[in-house]
């Protein structure tokens, strides 16, 4: 599925992933953890194709398919979706519109026919019951003036309307309470299935009670430097990432 | 969204200003230049009777001792007012009674821009769908007026000016310069003057006109200028919404456009302007060419309770220098200014509103959104005032300005007079920039750098474009996007 070899990236001239390399198998949660600064949400940006980041060494792949060479649509429509730590307001676009037409995008670059409208309002009901997002809400501009977790829960509606195939979820907990934890990770877990990959970053332990991870990497100082099960995670918890920190350096 | 996808195909098709092709046909010019001698010289190619003439010279002579305005953030090369023809008409004995006796080049000019002249063929429509008259001018004169039968039924009088001032004498004495006086500003002036062409509307009382009005105003001559005069009366209880498109071949040599707009509204009465503005804006790259628009537009809410509204989508010309005003003197009239204006390449935009509030409880709404992208500079001026006798005024106003790229500039220039202590205004202005965070959100989600400018446009200019009646809305939500192709990127 998810393929990531010796990947070197910088911004401007600072070098920040310095060789990662990583397989994510289709069916399998992994984690990723590690102090600030480690490089978490570069490579999250990398993967996506965010402007500012110049790959220099390495390689990233989808099911085969180099990722490095396309662009954020063209990957989106092969099936990455990259959930923001901070999502963006978009004023005066509905969240349904906006939606309706980043499906229809991905449906005309993979071929498809777009979706018809009746389906499409169908469909959104039932995610949104699913997500407890009120419909009037998806009728207002995405993301303007919604909580923290109102924009959280946004995101993982929008992930579950796009069906991607592999999903990156970038700090999904923070400015999380505890129910819409609950209710953001009951999302998540609806998409796993054996088709689909996903890569969670995560500063925090929290969020892995309740999304459960196939294995746990430590990213620190742009580098791979511990990878193990799901008690890796409790390790951290408890010891900090500071043996990590001075490895890495 | 069906709109965006169609936009970006339309952006996608076009390379540039879309209707910057020229038309040969015979035409017929005044020579270069601007006297008294040209003033009668126009006046006489119209058959215009002496009153006319005399209202036209007089507003030449006080033009001369006018000086013209430098307030405008704005700036341009000194305008030589001798070396620029005043009138080009197309050849032609007469006006043309019918548009079978129109040049068929003309008419292959207006199907080509897509504004339809033949009624039939706006009947042969989908059923239901809304209809609309046109009144083409091109360069100084009307060349037709569709649906003038139909509407002359209900006692609405659609056509040029010039045959107003020949047909109905005693409505152009009455109203002409009466909202717009002749010595109002220097473009206004030089406008009574020389102006050649525009459309006359008289809505009688109490009648609600049938369909849309629009006039199609298209530059074709080489040098020359374009003075139209567009007046507009709602008598007591009538309502009547009005369109206006323009545009104009690319040419290297900068065109002068000086228009004057008079809207009249008596008691109740109720007028939704329109415009669509895209003429040619100049060269992208070298800023070469394109149109001056210097235009007056003032609506005088003269009766009780009268209301006037205001929308315009600017994309075009090299200079926009633009403020349609409303001055609310009846009690409890209203005025709306709804604007969009879009600037990119070298292009410069001054526009705004006056909203002069006269009249006691008198209410008025501006919502203005400026997207400059390139090298460009986009300026909001407003006035909003209250007289002493202005009790219970209202006012709202929102500014925004989206900035695209680094290379362009908004300014926001609000003046604010209140006389009297029962007054409320209330003024809001956003600035911001179209974001590559935003940009990089939509693509993530899988638009295209251009779809996802156009997404983000549209979602700004919104509150503005729902204004605009619906097929012209989707028409401007593609101006804008085409207006602001490669501005990313």
């Amino acid at each position: 599925m998810l393929s990531i070899k010796n990947l070197h990236a910088r911004v401007e001239d600072k070098p920040i992933l310095k060789g990662v390399t990583l397989d994510v198998p289709a069916g399998e949660v992994h984690a990723i953890m590690g102090p600030n600064g480690a490089g978490k949400s570069t490579l999250s940006y990398v993967l996506s194709g965010r402007g500012g980041y110049e790959v220099t060494e390495g390689s990233a792949s989808l099911n085969g398919e180099d990722l490095l060479a396309l662009e954020p649509n063209e990957r989106a429509a092969k099936g990455l979706f990259l959930s923001f730590q901070y999502p963006l307001e978009i004023p005066g676009v509905p969240a349904l519109t906006f939606i309706r037409t980043a499906l229809n995008a991905q449906r005309r670059a993979r071929g498809e026919d777009e979706i018809a409208a009746p389906a499409f309002l169908k469909l959104a009901k039932e995610k949104a019951a699913a997500l407890k997002i009120d419909f009037e809400m998806l009728k207002r501009g995405l993301n303007v003036g919604f909580s923290g977790g109102e924009k959280k829960r946004m995101e993982i509606f929008q992930m579950s309307m796009l069906s991607p195939k592999f999903l990156i979820l970038d700090e999904t907990d923070s400015g999380l309470d505890i129910d819409a934890l609950k209710i953001v990770s009951e999302g998540v877990n609806a998409l796993r299935s054996p088709e689909r990959g996903m890569l969670v970053i995560t500063h925090y332990q929290r969020l892995l009670d309740y999304i459960k991870p196939d294995k746990v990497h430590v990213l620190a100082a742009g580098r791979i430097v511990a990878s193990g099960g799901p008690e890796l995670a409790l390790q951290l918890e408890a010891e900090g990432y500071d043996k990590y920190v001075s490895v890495a350096a | 969204m069906a709109a965006v996808k169609e936009t970006v195909e339309t952006v996608a098709a076009l390379e540039k200003y879309e209707h910057g092709f020229t038309t040969d046909i015979a035409q017929e010019f005044a020579p270069k230049g601007l006297s008294e001698d040209i003033v009668r010289f126009i006046s006489a190619k119209k058959d215009e009777p002496q009153w006319m003439l005399d209202w036209r010279l007089e507003a030449y002579r006080r033009w001369l001792e006018l000086e013209e305005p430098t307030w405008a953030k704005v700036n341009f090369p000194k305008i030589d007012y001798q070396d620029s023809y005043y009138y080009a008409a197309p050849s032609t004995k007469e006006g043309p009674k019918s548009l079978d006796e129109v040049d068929p080049e003309i008419l292959a000019v207006y199907a080509k821009l897509g504004i339809p002249l033949k009624e039939q063929e706006v009947l042969a429509g989908v059923e239901g769908a809304p209809r609309y008259a046109v009144d083409a001018v091109f360069d100084s004169v009307s060349v037709v007026t569709t649906f003038k039968k139909e509407l002359a039924a209900v006692g609405v009088i659609f056509c040029s000016m010039s045959e107003a001032i020949r047909e109905h004498p005693e409505l152009v004495r009455q109203y002409l310069g009466s909202v717009v006086p002749t010595s109002d500003n220097y473009f206004a002036c030089l406008n009574s003057a020389v102006f050649s062409d525009g459309s006359f509307v008289y809505i009688p009382p109490g009648v609600r006109c049938p369909m849309e009005l629009s006039t199609y105003f298209r530059i074709n001559a080489k040098d020359s200028g374009q003075f139209e005069r567009t007046l507009i009366i709602a008598d007591k209880g009538a309502y009547c919404s009005y369109l206006e498109g323009c545009t104009a071949p690319m040419r290297d040599e900068n065109q002068l456009h000086a228009a004057v707009v008079e809207l009249v509204l008596l008691d109740d009465a109720e007028i939704k302007y329109s415009t669509v503005q895209n003429w040619y804006p100049g060269d992208p790259e070298t800023g070469k060419g394109g149109i001056y628009n210097f235009v007056t537009k003032r609506a005088d809410c003269r009766g009780d309770r009268s209301k006037v509204s205001w929308t315009q989508v600017e994309t075009g010309s090299a200079i926009t220098w633009k403020y349609p005003s409303c001055v609310l003197r009846g009690e409890g009239s209203s005025g709306e200014f709804y604007s969009i204006a879009v600037t990119n390449g070298h292009q410069q935009a001054d526009t705004g509103t006056k909203m002069i509030h006269l009249g006691a409880n008198t209410k008025s709404r501006i919502v203005a959104k400026g997207i400059s992208a390139g090298k460009s500079t986009s300026t909001y001026r407003g006035l909003v005032s209250a007289h002493p006798k202005a009790k219970g005024a209202r006012n709202f106003t929102q500014c925004d300005s989206l900035l695209i790229g680094k290379t362009c500039a908004a300014h926001t220039v609000p003046y604010i007079e209140a006389r009297n202590g029962q007054s409320v205004f209330e003024h809001e202005a956003t600035t911001t920039r179209l974001s590559d965070d935003q940009l990089f959100y939509c693509q993530q989600r899988g638009l295209s750098q251009e779809e996802a400018v156009a997404l983000l446009v549209n979602g700004f200019v919104k509150d503005v474009l729902q204004q605009l009646p619906m097929e012209f809305a989707v028409e401007a939500q593609k101006l804008v996007a085409i207006s602001l192709e490669g501005s990313v990127g």
